[in-house]
């Protein structure tokens, strides 16, 4: 199948946004206080060694040069220096997320998993007690910051119960799914729902609203004049086409998710990339600042471009409307 | 009329959060700055009912007076925005085509900019700050309010009597700020309330990672960094920011559904 | 085999059907007309036993000797979509749209007849045909929005009919399509249920749909039974004054076509 001229146009509007994304970052990191030749040398460093140094980082080219040669860069794989470890960007970044990816998803995996059939049987008894609990739930989810709920859960789960520690990650290890694993996964599940509940919470009601509005539609009355039951014309009619909605709140919460994620990580003292950006930021490393942010405002918009996309697949109509 | 119970609840919570914030100006319980090392740490009792801080202050105090800079961020930065986004949102309606979608595609890259990531830019050009906290969250309302008011200016772009505006002689300008603003203004009210709850929710983040307002100035996102330290020995200390949060968030989104309940009889989208 | 006895229908306070009676017997055609609000749909849906949960209904309708308003849940399951079908008015939005029509067609059989999906397939490729739906083996695997209006409604007969019910219900079949295709659908009805021996309920606003096909006619008016009787009958000469109205609503080309019916 060829792309359609829409899906073009909206492919390169999105890799246009992205460009003028990368652009906004790197203006407001040049305009940043601070000579990284300076932070990498310290201030007491001789003013031929700094100059040296600027030359072999090509500090001193023009500022659209320095611009497209972090692009490629980036493209390339190749980031750069961090100022303060010394370590490339990219390889720093490429060990975090072995943190973050991890948690981002196992947040995503419990919060759908918690949410969609919460929703869903709250919109099937509606008005009742169920509903209304999941109601109160999804309420009380929203109002409530993320990073408290970390902290309230290292109070109760690993201050008092003792059954997960209080924070920080022993690494995956060398031996893959043993010992090693576990200690990773028991040192992510607080974090991953501390991150999920919001989530869950406005995921539920999505579901709800969304399960509710398909039930009153027609084709839900030809699936039952057919001989299905209620819970099966829910489960085979009216969930599926409730999800478009679900989904599309799912991609409009990842900055929210990743905002969660450089809290949470604090709190649990997780080598994540939000904790990675937190620092760089306090330890003035700008080049790992620029590189993470970048990263994260990728990642959210490509998530909203494949929302859109996946979109497109769920809803057939979609397809002819374009 | 019967008045959602929603509405009734989130405009009595939120009277008082915002109550306590103004009076903090001008009383506390006691001297939020005063620190007392003999009482520190202490359980909330009858002379200070939310107990004592690592230094001895009285913990409702230093509440309130958070109260007073989180709320007052929080709607700044959401009235900056929502305003900048609206008109974005509004011009975007009116003018269609390229405009439209240059609109857009801004929106786009801005929503790409969560408040904290907006932040930790910002906090790298300035320092942290409320004037960063203020802008990072700001920027990110900015293309929320655009989507809202422009889909909900095209509904009214639509109606006949735009037409007969139109037919009388009257401009794009004209007809929005005669029109289109004054009918998408319910909608705009609600969102409004949404998003300042949305609002202190970033400025709590914010502060507890130490990128909004400096010390002395409280703000309850920094009471609970700083609470982390005595999680065991004093849970109090995290239990009332937590809850001052939470409760003033939940306020404003039942504040908003109850004015979208009121606004919208046929209940609008979660969300 | 169908026999409604002082059937009422409210919903809150406020009444959709004031006691009607009728009777339908197997290879005939009842056809229901009268303006929208008038209860036809509310009557169809008490027959499906799928009123809301906030009507109310009294009376008896009886299907093969049993009560359909108190038949427990699980019974009717079996019963609709096997001994009664029905047919919907909106063909654009009866259909699932994220589901393939062949899907949506098998669905009854399978769970009815627990056919397996194979032995479905072969069946809706000949209820396809039935229906006159062209190159059945290409729509087969078509969404509802791949196809036209007229196609979708025929999608939806083919539903109804997919087990051969004993009653089917149409309500208002043909009233979101345009003319041409109206005739085509009447048509398909028509010839099926002589074909297979079911009694049909023609719900419709049109009396020119109900002449069309209908042996005998059912008047409704803010929920209360005008007249019935053999269509011909309450055609040419109408008992009532509001049956009267609805004659002279009609266009006079349409009506002409009526005096002249046999």
């Amino acid at each position: 199948m060829t792309p359609s001229p829409s899906r073009i146009r909206r492919l390169a509007g999105a890799a246009l946004m992205l460009l003028v994304t990368s652009l906004v970052i790197f203006l407001l990191i040049e305009a940043a206080p601070g000579d990284p030749a300076e932070i990498m040398l310290g201030t007491s460093a001789q003013a031929d060694t700094l100059a040296a140094l600027r030359d072999q980082l090509g500090l001193d080219r023009p500022l659209m040069v320095r611009y497209l040669a972090w692009l490629g860069g980036v493209v390339t794989g190749n980031m750069g220096q961090s100022y303060t470890y010394g370590v490339p960007v990219a390889g720093l970044i490429a060990e975090r997320m072995l943190v973050t990816l991890p948690l981002t998803l196992m947040a995503t995996l419990l919060a759908v998993g918690v949410s969609v059939p919460l929703g869903v049987m709250a919109a099937a008894r509606q008005g009742r007690a169920g509903d209304g609990l999941a109601t109160v739930f999804a309420q009380m989810g929203i109002a409530v910051p993320n990073f408290w709920i970390g902290l309230l859960l290292i109070l109760v789960f690993a201050l008092k119960l003792g059954w997960f520690p209080v924070g920080g990650f022993p690494g995956w290890g060398d031996a893959g799914w043993g010992d090693a694993g576990w200690g990773a996964i028991s040192a992510l599940i607080l974090p991953a729902v501390a991150l999920a509940i919001p989530q869950a919470a406005v995921l539920t009601r999505v579901t709800r609203a969304a399960v509710l509005d398909v039930a009153a539609e027609d084709f839900i009355r030809t699936a039952r004049a057919k001989g299905l039951s209620r819970h099966r014309a829910l489960w085979r009619h009216t969930v599926p086409n409730a999800l478009l909605p679900v989904v599309t709140m799912l991609g409009l919460q990842i900055p929210f998710l990743i905002s969660g994620a450089v809290l949470v990580e604090n709190v649990f003292s997780l080598p994540g990339i939000g904790t990675l950006a937190y620092q760089a930021l306090s330890q003035r490393d700008l080049i790992v600042v620029q590189n993470v942010v970048l990263l994260f405002a990728a990642i959210v918009l490509a998530v909203n471009a494949g929302t859109d996309a996946l979109y497109a697949r769920l809803d057939p109509r979609l397809k002819a409307r374009q | 009329m019967r008045l959602p119970k929603s509405l009734i609840l989130g405009a009595a919570i939120t009277a008082i959060m915002v109550g306590a914030a103004v009076l903090s100006r001008v009383w506390t319980p006691a001297d939020p700055t005063a620190m007392n090392i003999v009482a520190r740490l202490q359980a909330p009792d009858a002379a200070h009912w939310f107990g004592t801080d690592p230094i001895g202050r009285d913990v409702l105090s230093i509440i309130m007076a958070g109260a007073w800079t989180s709320l007052g961020i929080a709607m700044l930065a959401t009235a900056i925005g929502g305003a900048a986004g609206t008109l974005l949102g509004v011009t975007a309606a009116a003018r269609g085509g390229r405009a439209e979608r240059l609109v857009m595609g801004f929106n786009g890259v801005l929503f790409a900019f969560p408040p904290i990531l907006s932040a930790i830019l910002l906090g790298a050009l300035m320092g942290p700050g409320a004037v960063t906290a203020i802008t990072a969250i700001g920027v990110f309302m900015v293309p929320v309010f655009a989507r809202i008011s422009r889909a909900a200016a095209i509904q009214i772009w639509a109606r006949d009597y735009i037409s007969a505006a139109r037919m009388a002689g009257k401009n794009d300008i004209r007809i929005t700020a005669e029109h289109v603003l004054p009918n998408i203004l319910p909608q705009i009210i609600v969102q409004l309330a949404i998003q300042t709850g949305l609002a202190i929710l970033s400025e709590a983040g914010l502060s507890f990672l130490g990128m909004g307002v400096s010390p002395p100035t409280p703000s309850w996102g920094r009471m609970l960094s700083e609470s982390q330290t005595y999680l065991a020995a004093a849970p109090h200390l995290v239990l009332a920011p937590g809850l001052a949060i939470a409760v003033t968030v939940l306020g404003l989104n039942l504040l908003g559904d109850g004015l979208r309940d009121l606004t919208d009889p046929r209940r609008g989208q979660a969300g | 085999m169908l026999s409604i006895r002082n059937l009422r229908v409210t919903f809150g306070e406020r009444p959709a059907l004031n006691g009607i009676d009728l009777s339908l017997a197997r290879g005939r055609t009842l056809g229901v007309v009268g303006e929208s609000g008038s209860g036809k749909s509310v009557m169809a849906l008490a027959v499906m036993g799928l009123l809301p949960r906030t009507a109310r209904a009294t009376g008896r309708i009886g299907f093969d000797g049993r009560d359909i308003l108190t038949m427990p849940e699980r019974d009717l399951c079996a019963l609709r979509g096997n001994r009664i079908g029905m047919i919907f008015q909106e063909p654009m939005t009866a259909l699932n749209p994220a589901m393939r029509i062949g899907a949506q067609i098998a669905e009854g059989l399978i769970l009815h007849q627990g056919l397996s999906r194979r032995d479905a397939r072969a069946k809706v490729m000949h209820l396809l045909d039935m229906v006159r739906i062209p190159r059945a083996a290409e729509r087969i695997d078509s969404f509802p929005h791949e196809l036209s209006g007229g196609q979708r409604q025929r999608v939806g007969i083919a539903i109804a009919l997919a087990l051969t019910p004993d009653l089917l219900i149409a309500d208002e079949p043909t009233t979101a399509l345009d003319v041409t295709v109206q005739a085509q659908i009447l048509d398909i009805l028509d010839d099926l249920v002589a074909e297979l021996g079911i009694a049909l309920m023609l719900i419709s606003h049109d009396l020119g749909v109900i002449a069309r096909i209908a042996d005998d006619t059912l008047v409704l008016y803010r929920g209360t039974l005008i007249e019935q009787g053999p269509t011909e009958r309450v055609l040419r000469r109408p008992g009532h004054d509001y049956t009267r109205t609805l004659l002279d609503a009609l266009p006079p080309r349409v009506r002409a076509t009526l005096r002249d019916a046999p």
